[in-house]
């Protein structure tokens, strides 16, 4: 377990240095990239260009350029090229309402999921499965910049059953937070519920017939406890990979189009905002941000998986 | 036999499924009768419904597309018609099952202790710890080495022989009055197989527990039955006592059955014989008959469904019992004379000239 760790944990730098060194070199290659014109703003002149260059350090060999950039989001002065302010301060300020729409949302996925994709399964073939499964699909389909858009207008605009965008910190006003949250969470989460469910339906379907199952059953279990801790358990252990994943691209920033939608003002709209501007640091900041999510949440899947399953061994 | 009432009495089970290829006719008119303290064996191919049979006891093979008719009279419960909930009272209680492969049987991702304890705790109001105490006393009752901290092992870390003793720890923890073991060992090597058998037979000894032995490994059915019941394509085609049934075998099916085993006591063949042909498909049976079209013995009459009933009586020199019964329209005599000239050497004879 602890060389396992430690092992991941080597992965994870080489990793992070890996994704650092390639954005950067991105922007560095894609044209009208050159991050003095955006220091410089709109009324430059050659010469001023030319010393941002200098003072910046943009004339200096692009490892040379690399190492410092690097340096700077070690210790916290990495200023953004576009309007100079402190990066880290605006991760800072970002992450709550990242982290609120995430970690809310993905609970309620999973919430959902389970439940659907559990009493679909239970029900295969009759009418209340199939009715869902088509709400699954549709869920599949809807784009969250369409139905987070609808649900704005009608519910948040029009209607006025929820505030329309915004956010309140979940220490100030724990009600209002939620509140202001539902739509957002419920806007992600309709893609997830619909994938989640369809394979944790298959899931069940196969573990039903499973041979312990049927023990399960000889035992003289009640069907509810067969269902919840021999099907559901054992259905639930290739999910567990999925939601992962799912959580630890959400949560380092990439629900950008549901927070976007939503005006949340977290981390995915703010890198999104950041490429538009071409602005370097905060991207690779952000960059660097979610791949530290994503390889720690891998590490964390696996520790659970293992957890899960007893047959699997950790090495 | 001590004539004791039986304690399940199945009468005319039959078991259908409606499956894409038609109507499955898995089990056809099966009745039989178990008394407390014996050894029924089921014997037959695969396919012949004798595991579907077992699992119907217990109602494990009830689905959208199953039928069932008849009747399986349990003390004061019928079970073919008997609520979900009645059934579940009795499952692992009363009736409690050891199925074939224990691996896939067990959970994968649960204790072993917790899945014996589980069982307890369904049928019986008493503490997790008392449970997990007796789970150990099971373990050590089957022969599991070291119980006390084997109880907290998943299955992936017993042997095929360990798991299948802790699948029988599981099945005797409510103290059943009914065993059924379908094909308990025939996933093991030989010196487990024996091994284990003998724990049923101590078994036996020590609770009086009937045992249904479903299995297809007539080795092991001579060295625990009491009773042996022959099935071919979903019906009885002949029952007795293991006397009976091994030297005095009255049904074609059942002298090819015993014409294929190898025996070590005779001189060996130089082809292992065989039933020929293969077991019909149950979702398109033979009119008559169901072994008619792998029997050399097939006469007029054999379109006709025979009826199971006792047909010794007739000849002084092989006397059996009432009980002794199949299905086959040839005379006792033609048997007796045609059985000499099966393939194989089926263990004819008086039982002191063989054994």
């Amino acid at each position: 377990m602890g060389r396992f760790i430690l092992r991941r944990l080597v992965a994870m730098i080489a990793v992070l240095f890996a994704i650092s060194v390639v954005t950067f070199s991105i922007f560095n290659v894609i044209p009208n990239g050159d991050p003095a014109l955006r220091l410089a703003g709109r009324n430059q002149s050659p010469d001023q260009i030319s010393a941002i260059r200098r003072t910046w350090g943009f004339d200096k060999p692009l490892y040379v350029q690399y190492a410092k950039t690097m340096e700077k989001v070690f210790t916290g002065d990495l200023i953004s090229y576009a309007n100079q302010v402190d990066v880290d301060r605006e991760i800072i300020q970002d992450v709550p309402r990242t982290f609120s729409l995430a970690i809310g949302a993905a609970l309620m996925w999973m919430a959902f999921a389970v439940a659907i994709g559990l009493y679909t399964a239970v029900k295969a073939g009759q009418f209340s499965d199939r009715f869902l499964t088509v709400l699954a699909l549709i869920g599949i389909s809807m784009p969250v910049f369409w139905i987070g858009a609808l649900m704005n207008y009608y519910l948040g605009f029009k209607w006025k059953i929820f505030p329309n965008g915004g956010y309140v910190p979940l220490t100030e006003n724990p009600i209002d937070w939620a509140y202001h949250m539902i739509l957002p969470w419920t806007a992600l989460s309709l893609l997830f519920i619909g994938v989640y469910s369809r394979v944790l339906r298959s899931n069940v379907l196969d573990t039903i017939n499973d041979d312990y199952v049927r023990t399960a059953r000889a035992k003289g279990l009640s069907e509810r406890q067969v269902l919840i801790r021999h099907v559901l358990r054992n259905s639930l252990i290739p999910i567990v990979t999925l939601w992962g994943l799912d959580f630890a691209a959400v949560i380092g920033g990439g629900a950008i189009l549901t927070e976007k939608v939503f005006d949340l003002q977290g981390v995915g709209q703010y890198a999104a905002d950041s490429v538009g501007q071409l602005d370097i640091p905060p991207v690779l900041a952000i960059v660097m941000f979610g791949a530290f999510f994503v390889v720690l949440l891998n590490t964390v899947v696996d520790i659970v998986y293992a957890a899960l399953d007893p047959r699997i061994r950790l090495s | 036999m001590t004539p004791t009432p039986p304690i399940l009495e199945v009468r005319d089970l039959a078991v259908s499924f409606a499956t894409d290829d038609g109507v499955v006719q898995a089990v056809d008119g099966v009745s039989f009768d178990l008394r407390a303290g014996e050894v029924l064996a089921v014997v037959g191919e695969s396919g012949c419904g004798k595991s579907v049979t077992a699992m119907t006891l217990l109602g494990l093979t009830r689905s959208s597309n199953a039928r069932f008719s008849g009747t399986a009279q349990y003390g004061d419960t019928e079970l073919i018609g008997a609520s979900e909930e009645q059934l579940r009272k009795i499952r692992g209680a009363e009736i409690a099952m050891v199925f074939q492969d224990a691996m896939a049987a067990l959970n994968p991702v649960q204790r072993v202790g917790k899945q014996i304890a589980e069982q307890i705790l369904a049928h019986e109001d008493t503490s997790d710890a008392d449970a997990r105490d007796r789970c150990i006393e099971l373990l050590e009752r089957v022969g599991i080495p070291r119980a006390r901290e084997r109880v907290d092992n998943y299955p992936h870390e017993f042997s095929g022989g360990m798991r299948q003793r802790v699948m029988i720890a599981l099945a005797l923890s409510c103290d059943p009055r009914i065993l059924i073991a379908d094909e308990p060992t025939t996933a093991l090597d030989v010196t487990i197989q024996a091994q284990i058998l003998e724990r049923f037979r101590e078994l036996r000894e020590q609770t009086n527990a009937a045992l249904v032995l479903v299995t297809h490994d007539l080795g092991v059915v001579a060295d625990i039955a009491d009773r042996v019941v022959v099935m071919y394509a979903g019906r009885i085609v002949e029952q007795g006592t293991l006397d009976e049934i091994f030297y005095d075998p009255r049904h074609p099916y059942t002298w090819g059955l015993l014409g294929s085993i190898a025996r070590m006591d005779r001189p060996r063949p130089k082809r292992l014989p065989t039933i020929a042909g293969l077991p019909p498909s149950l979702a398109n049976r033979p009119t008559g008959c169901h072994l008619r079209p792998r029997c050399p013995h097939e006469f007029a009459e054999c379109v006709k469904i025979p009826p199971l009933e006792a047909r010794g009586e007739s000849i002084p020199t092989h006397p059996s019992t009432a009980e002794h019964t199949d299905r086959c329209w040839l005379s006792t005599e033609q048997k007796v004379a045609l059985r000499e000239f099966a393939p194989g050497e089926i263990g004819l004879g008086t039982k002191a000239a063989a054994s």
